[in-house]
């Protein structure tokens, strides 16, 4: 049985533009500023790279399809590059093309970017749009913050908890992020937030308002890749390698078979599972140093911490409320801000989460840098609704922990 | 012999108060303020004549077969579709057998009983059962008279060969092209004629000569009608009429103005629903209808109409399903009768592929999913693998219908993102007794007063209009089963 990935690619180097309304950028003018800087991290030219994976979500919004877009921006000189697209975890499958090409040897160095450009719709939220011709059909009438709202609904008849506990814990959740989010320069939004205004925000699909729901962003990141002897033979030490791979991808079960309450995620539970495997651990909530959750809504955020295994299950309103996953805390959640205040360009957010587990690996994340050494971070991208969706489990650490 | 062997019902549980649209256009027209008093029925915006039909329809069917239907006749001048016959999407909703002649009745008030005669005539000739719909959601124009007496509503009948609980017992009708309003070619809305000549000239000369023939036809004398049953908004001209004609004068029976309101050529069949819930065995019904001549029609109560009047929502059950509205914009807003910023969330194309339509009709309009004839599971949609992950058995589906099904919510939302004509948009993941689920859209439910756990059951309504391409596209949601099925 294969044994998996586990330290046998190494981060070269890594960028991430400045999330936020870009109105002033077109998306290749955003490729080239995340890119500026992980190829100036990497310390290596152009021509080193020998493959790419390109990560757009919402296309039709700017690039367009295919992997022409990122070559030509980049000038990629006639090498292979490939779009994918899977949800909101489309920059972890960039990540998972690059680290496999390097991991089986096909290539000794590649590149994963991806690039969203949200914010010419000519409104806010997501683009609403076509969700192929027979969905379109039968398919609820549903908005993101619609779906993830059902959370909520399915975990307090579930728990037990009362509207009142929930909504306490969710704000608590928004407010560490917004706290987080203004030592990030980067961050699409730099402002600390109370719980009275997240309490009192206008509701965007009950029980979530507008507080519990993360920004749209335009924005790229991206990551270059390689095997730690050509990382080392580079010049680079304190090597930061990945752990751990894993993708889980409904198959029907959840929308259309009784077994799912609604609670919870169940691809997150097998990705989480198969994750901690891969990377040798046991203990997630004593070997998980900081955790980039996929906090879309903060109820996608306090479901998740129990599908990762940290929280235990009913158990995150408490671990939230007692500052678990604070920035002091013992298992910081979204130290950089998260999806809530560093923005969600989507095909570029499975990317800057690995970005910031990265830089906190490095004690190169300043103003915001964990005080406890990090040792490993777990990197968590969710795409699609809870009861059919895409997640993605990334391990990152340093190399040989 | 032929009767009705079944009868149902259905109105709007929105009720419009007249009062709301005398306030807005009384400045305008003070004529109006004699209206201001009760209520009318208005379809919510995902409801017209098609799926009013196809719940009243529901009701008359109940738990019975549906496949044996020799035909289905829809009567309406309000159908959304101009050329697609609407009869038959309220056929493929029904999931009445394939074997089956279906026809759209329209082009007048008159339409619902004279499609009535035509289909009886078609029982007597060849048998039945057969499905007999009306239903009607007329347009009208921003403080028209007629914005207050219309009404929205649907009403159904089994017609078989067999007394059925009121058997036939003959009918008469005229035509006559006396033109007390029209509505022209393309045009949105009625042009009417002065009323006092549509009473004088019109009712008061046309109605009871036919009244009469039917009598004759039936073998009765006057005094032997129970039930008189005539729609007509105009002030005292049902008495005029019954008097007339010789019927006694407590034989008319009340036209539902400011309950429901004039629904139109559905109104002969909502008043007849009506009595019918009220006759007793032995009782005689004569219904008679106005619109370019008259039809009358007259059927006696058997034994068997007491049970059946237990066992259906019918039109009085139908009144008292009822959510007062207030806000007369919104009923313009519903109806596309004022021009609203709608947002650019609702720019959103909505072709429908015709081909993925006709593909996926069992799926679409009928709510067919599938039962895995391995393990027993029932999934939608129906699908080439079982979803049973202790199952996955390939191509082992046969057809399970989901619409009857007993629902109860297992997680919901109220969206203020989405584009929604009636915001928020409710929605979640609704869980069956006899199995399997749907993330689906809810209908008829208040804000504030969904829960987990709530029953629901399935209704067919508009899914989305596509205004580009004026195409009205259908499918089933979740409504509360308390309030439909309340009786």
């Amino acid at each position: 049985m294969a044994k998996g990935i586990r330290d046998k690619v190494a981060i070269l180097g890594m960028g991430c533009s400045k999330f936020g309304e870009r109105w002033d950028r077109e998306a290749d003018d955003l490729i080239v500023e995340a890119y500026e800087e992980a190829i100036a991290d990497a310390g290596i030219d152009t021509s080193r790279i020998e493959a790419a994976w390109f990560s757009t979500a919402i296309e039709e919004q700017h690039v367009g399809k295919s992997g022409v877009p990122l070559a030509t921006a980049l000038r990629l000189p006639y090498i292979p590059v490939t779009r994918v697209e899977n949800y909101c975890a489309s920059g972890s499958e960039a990540f998972r093309g690059a680290t496999y090409a390097v991991a089986s040897g096909a290539c000794d160095i590649a590149l994963a970017l991806g690039v969203e450009k949200l914010k010419d719709t000519g409104y806010g939220g997501l683009p609403q749009s076509g969700r192929g011709a027979l969905n379109s059909m039968y398919w609820a009438n549903l908005s993101a913050p619609g779906s993830f709202a059902q959370l909520a609904a399915a975990y307090r008849a579930k728990h037990g908890v009362s509207r009142e506990d929930l909504k306490k814990a969710m704000a608590h959740i928004s407010v560490k992020s917004h706290d987080n989010g203004s030592r990030n320069p980067k961050a699409h939004l730099q402002n600390k937030i109370t719980e009275e205004t997240v309490l009192k925000a206008p509701l965007v699909a009950e029980p979530l308002g507008l507080y519990d729901c993360c920004g749209v962003s335009d924005g790229s990141a991206c990551a270059i890749v390689t095997t730690p002897e050509i990382a080392r033979s580079l010049g680079k030490q304190d090597l930061i390698t990945v752990k751990a791979l894993q993708l889980a991808v409904s198959n029907g079960q959840e929308a259309q078979h009784n077994s799912w309450d609604g609670s919870y995620f169940a691809t997150a539970r097998a990705a989480a599972k198969r994750a901690y495997q891969e990377a040798g651990i046991d203990k997630p909530r004593e070997q998980i140093s900081l955790v980039e959750a996929h906090d879309c809504f903060s109820i996608t955020e306090l479901v998740t911490l129990e599908d990762l295994y940290i929280s235990p299950e009913g158990g995150a309103v408490k671990d939230v409320l007692d500052g678990f996953y604070d920035a002091d805390g013992k298992v910081p959640c979204q130290i950089d801000g998260g999806l809530k205040c560093f923005g969600h360009p989507i095909g570029a957010s499975g990317l800057r989460m690995i970005y910031e587990i990265y830089l906190q690996m490095q004690g190169r994340a300043g103003a915001r840098q964990r005080r406890q050494e990090p040792v490993r971070g777990l990197v968590h991208n969710l795409g699609g609704m809870p009861h059919q969706n895409v997640c993605s489990i990334a391990i990152i650490g340093k190399h040989g922990s | 012999m032929v009767g009705i062997a079944s009868f149902g019902g259905y109105i709007p549980r929105l009720r419009l108060s007249r009062k709301a649209i005398v306030e807005a256009n009384g400045w305008f027209n003070a004529g109006l303020r004699a209206y201001a008093k009760a209520e009318r029925a208005i379809c919510s915006w995902d409801e017209d004549s098609v799926t009013m039909a196809v719940e009243a329809a529901r009701d008359a069917l109940a738990d019975g077969p549906r496949e044996d239907f020799r035909a289905l006749y829809l009567a309406t001048t309000s159908a959304p579709f101009e050329d697609r016959q609407n009869a038959g999407i309220v056929a493929q909703a029904l999931r009445l057998g394939a074997d089956l002649n279906t026809m759209d009745v329209g082009a007048s008030q008159r339409a619902g009983t004279t499609g009535l005669v035509a289909a009886l005539d078609a029982v007597a000739a060849r048998g039945g059962p057969v499905l007999y719909v009306a239903a009607e959601k007329r347009r009208a124009a921003a403080a028209s008279q007629a914005e207050l007496l219309y009404g929205d509503g649907a009403a159904a009948l089994v017609l078989d060969r067999a007394d059925g609980v009121a058997r036939f017992l003959g009918s008469r009708s005229a035509s006559v092209d006396f033109v007390d309003h029209y509505k022209g070619k393309g045009r949105e809305f009625d042009y009417n004629w002065e009323e006092r000549w549509i009473r004088d000239e019109g009712y008061l000369k046309i109605v009871s000569p036919v009244i009469a023939g039917a009598l004759a036809e039936a073998g009765l004398k006057p005094a032997d009608i129970a039930h008189f049953c005539l729609p007509c908004t105009l002030p005292r001209v049902a008495q005029a009429i019954a008097k007339q004609a010789g019927l006694a004068e407590t034989s008319v029976r009340p036209n539902l103005d400011g309950l429901c309101g004039d629904t139109g050529a559905a109104h002969p069949l909502v008043m007849l629903v009506h009595a019918l819930q009220e006759a007793k065995p032995g009782e005689r019904i004569l219904v008679a209808s106005f619109g370019n001549g008259c039809d009358a029609l007259i059927f006696e109560a058997t034994d068997a109409l007491p049970a059946m009047q237990r066992a259906r929502r019918g039109i009085a059950g139908a009144l008292k399903r009822r959510k007062e509205e207030t806000n007369y914009a919104k009923y313009l807003a519903f109806n596309d009768l004022l021009k609203m910023e709608r947002g650019l969330r609702s720019e959103v194309d909505k072709q429908t592929p015709l081909t993925t339509l006709y593909r996926k009709k069992d799926m679409l309009l009928s709510l067919i999913g599938g039962k895995c004839e391995r393990c027993g599971t029932v999934q939608f949609p129906k699908s080439n693998i079982c979803v049973n992950p202790n199952c996955r058995a390939m191509h082992s589906q046969v057809d399970q219908p989901f619409s009857e099904f007993n629902g109860t919510v297992m997680s919901f939302t109220a969206d203020l993102l989405t584009y929604c004509p009636d915001p928020p948009a409710h929605y979640g993941m609704v869980q069956f007794a006899e199995g399997g689920r749907m993330m689906v859209d809810f209908t008829e439910v208040d804000a504030g007063q969904v829960e987990v756990g709530m029953p629901m059951r399935m209704v067919f309504r508009i899914k989305e209009v596509d205004p580009a391409r004026g195409f009205t596209r259908y499918f089933w949601k979740a409504a509360p089963a308390g309030a439909a099925k309340e009786v």
